[in-house]
């Protein structure tokens, strides 16, 4: 029942005409407010904390709509902060997470490349085993200047402003590459879909591209991959705990980075032209599904993580993945 | 959602699996004979009547078949994990496998009361071993164009014709075959029909191929005015086509499609344990990782649906394709890491197993289907044909 009354929010306020103007600099507020309002962020948050605790897999249809609609706040990262933090010990406003903290010889700490790190207020970063939480009122941002991202560099000048917030540094690099696994899963089927709904109306040769063998064989492979990155999110987040595991989390955020770059590929093959015009949606999704794929690393990063576990493990690959 | 994505459910498997999956181990480590990994690598192509004697000595074949038949009467998911853990070590199952797989079930779901009770038990029993009688010389992926025929004689049917790579037809007692038994083959789906052919039966000849590899897993086989009782025939006369459909969707979805290279990937893994090699090449193994984890959650959630009741021949044909280019894909990457550096020493068995895979592993997209049939099911699903 959220999931629908967060589509419904997400169907009025970030349509694609939104979506741009926030991306053009425009106030995220409004969406940002419906869905604070409503409650919506609290999803995660313990029921001592006046929250709903969601089970993850709950959230999982959530998140993937977040990224079906490719929405250009960190309301995923917001989610995830109440499940990796205490809820009453987060400021109101856009959390963002971070996928690295670096601490400078001369005191000052950097997170370099943040989602959403243009118009985040807060950063919620790993401090080793711990966690950080960062104003970014007193941050000089600077964005990665990729036109239309709102990703950018955070840098303090000390670290007077942060705040120790307890919790798990390692749940929040688990939280933050499953809940990216997510949006891609989100994301890439769109795309599918919207590939496939052109393959069946555009007309070339007499006939519409679907009927093409050439051209319904990238769309099975298509299917193929949107499908694992599907399945492949979803594990993440089917799970008692309240934050994802690493194993399941790696491999979900290895797997949806590794089809996106295919789904991306086939899917402005199949568009032609138009694909890459700004006035057509598809830009909205693929220029996310290739900064996805490289937030809260990518593909090979995981691998070599995942690998590198199971090389270190005595039990056989079949039972590593059987118990994963 | 795309009705095809979302058929894509996360489905874990009921935690009563677990004791069954131990018992299964336990089995596996006292009553498996040792044997060397490129023996094993021929996963459910190996052939021992003797292990799955064994097996069924346990109870553990056609297991998901009722208990009045000799069956266990257990759901397709403690069939998945019973497949998955002989698959993972290369255990020989191919003398069972397919009267396990689908001949058993197609005579269960299409078989009239006397063929359930004569052919189940002796399944059960692995005393009646099946092959599938699909592929002809002029049929291949055109499967609808068979030309064995059988016309109605005096007490039954007179079968001619002939199949070819019948996987280890000259080893099994019986083969379900897919047959004209009227019209023409010009006429396509309609007027075919599915037989139950005793291979001990006079006018049928079987004459093994031998492969690449030197192994002879598949055969040639002749029928010659073979006479079929009536009984020989199975479902109804003229749904052949229907029946080889369901048939097919229990062939394509299973573990079988995922862990054909398994036995050479673990015992890479294993050796990069022993070695001084691991952190080169422990970015592959995390992809592979990866990718079998993610197929063989593909392979559970059509595996849930076959137990609903559900015929999901396109989920499977998608898993199928997708899984068996994961399959292809290790041999790959394995041969290369290996003569990545021509100095160092190479494990032998390793060396014979990538071999073995390299040379077999096209079959992978062939058996069952080929890879450009499955991605045309995939595309008839979409709506594009
Ligand atoms: C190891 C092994 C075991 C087997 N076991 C059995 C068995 O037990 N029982 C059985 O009945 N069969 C068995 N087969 C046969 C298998 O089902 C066939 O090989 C398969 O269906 C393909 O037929 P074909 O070999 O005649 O190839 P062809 O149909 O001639 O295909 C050759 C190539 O052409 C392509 N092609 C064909 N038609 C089209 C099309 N419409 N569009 C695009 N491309 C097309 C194919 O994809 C393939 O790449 C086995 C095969 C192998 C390799």
């Amino acid at each position: 029942m959220f999931a629908e009354a967060i589509e419904q929010i997400l169907q009025d306020l970030c349509t694609p005409a939104a979506v741009r103007a926030i991306e053009a600099g425009a106030s995220p507020a409004p969406l940002w407010h419906a869905v604070e309002s409503a409650g919506f962020l609290e999803l995660l948050a313990s029921e001592a904390d006046g929250g709903a605790q969601l089970p993850l897999a709950d959230l999982f249809p959530i998140l993937c709509n977040f990224g079906r609609y490719t929405v250009p706040l960190p309301l995923a990262q917001s989610i995830a902060a109440r499940a990796l933090a205490p809820a009453h010990m987060l400021p109101a406003g856009m959390i963002t997470l971070a996928a690295a903290l670096r601490r400078e010889a001369d005191g000052s700490l950097c997170c370099p490349l943040i989602p959403c790190g243009v118009i985040a207020d807060f950063v919620l970063a790993r401090d080793d085993a711990a966690l950080l939480l960062l104003p970014g009122a007193l941050a000089q941002r600077s964005a990665s200047g990729v036109r239309g991202s709102l990703t950018a560099t955070l840098t303090w000048c000390d670290d007077s402003g942060a705040t120790r917030i307890p919790g798990d540094g390692a749940a929040l690099t688990a939280f933050a590459a499953a809940a990216h696994a997510a949006l891609l899963s989100g994301a890439i089927t769109r795309v599918f879909e919207m590939t496939l709904q052109h393959c069946k109306d555009r007309v070339q040769f007499g006939k519409s591209l679907g009927k093409f063998q050439a051209v319904q064989h990238q769309l099975s492979v298509m299917a193929e991959h949107t499908a694992a990155a599907s399945i492949a999110a979803a594990a993440a987040f089917h799970t008692e705990d309240r934050t994802p595991t690493f194993l399941r989390a790696a491999m979900a955020k290895s797997r949806t980075s590794e089809a996106a770059v295919l789904v991306a590929a086939t899917a402005h093959a199949l568009h032609g032209a138009i694909g890459v015009t700004e006035e057509y949606d598809l830009q909205l999704l693929t220029r996310r599904l290739h900064e996805w794929r490289m937030t809260h690393g990518s593909e090979a990063h995981w691998n070599l993580l995942i690998g590198q576990h199971v090389l270190a493990n005595d039990l056989s690959l079949v039972e590593l993945v059987c118990s994963a | 959602m795309n009705p095809l994505i979302s058929a894509f459910r996360f489905t874990a498997l009921p935690p009563e699996t677990n004791a069954f999956r131990a018992a299964i181990k336990d089995f596996l480590k006292s009553d498996m004979e040792d044997s060397a990994p490129d023996v094993r690598a021929r996963s459910w192509m190996g052939f021992s009547a003797a292990f799955s004697k064994k097996l069924a000595a346990r109870g553990w074949v056609g297991i998901t078949l009722p208990k009045q038949y000799g069956g266990a009467n257990l759901d397709a998911l403690s069939r998945f994990v019973l497949v998955e853990e002989l698959l993972a070590v290369g255990a020989p199952v191919g003398a069972h496998w397919i009267a396990d797989r689908q001949s058993g079930p197609l005579i269960l779901k299409f078989g009239s009361e006397a063929q359930r009770r004569f052919y189940l038990p002796k399944i059960c029993a692995a005393e009646a071993f099946f092959c599938i009688g699909m592929s002809e010389p002029n049929a291949g992926s055109d499967l609808a164009s068979v030309g064995t025929r059988a016309t109605r004689c005096a007490n039954g049917w007179r079968l001619n014709g002939r199949k070819i790579w019948t996987t280890h037809a000259h080893r099994c007692h019986y083969m379900i075959a897919l047959v004209r038994s009227s019209g023409e083959p010009q006429q396509q789906q309609e007027g075919l029909s599915q037989f139950i052919v005793d291979l001990s039966l006079l006018g049928v000849t079987v004459r093994p191929i031998r492969d690449l590899t030197g192994d002879d897993h598949f055969s040639e086989v002749f029928f010659d005015d073979v006479l079929l009782a009536d009984d020989a025939l199975i479902g109804t006369e003229g749904e052949g086509w229907a029946q080889v459909n369901a048939e097919l969707a229990f062939e394509r979805s299973g573990p079988e499609r995922v862990y054909s290279s398994i036995v050479l990937l673990e015992h890479w893994i294993n050796c990069l344990r022993r070695g001084p090699d691991a952190a080169v090449h422990a970015a592959t193994i995390g992809r592979f990782t990866t990718h079998l984890a993610t197929l063989r959650n593909m392979s559970i959630a059509v595996t849930a649906k076959l137990m609903n009741g559900a015929s999901p021949a396109l989920e499977a044909a998608l898993v199928k394709d997708i899984g068996t280019e994961f399959e292809q894909s290790i041999p790959v990457a394995i041969a290369a890491a290996i003569s990545m550096n021509p100095d160092a020493a190479v494990d032998p068995a390793l060396y014979r197993t990538v071999a073995y895979l390299s040379q077999i592993a096209p079959t992978y997209s062939l058996r069952g289907g080929t890879r450009e049939i499955m991605r045309g099911m995939i595309a008839r699903g979409l709506g594009l044909r």
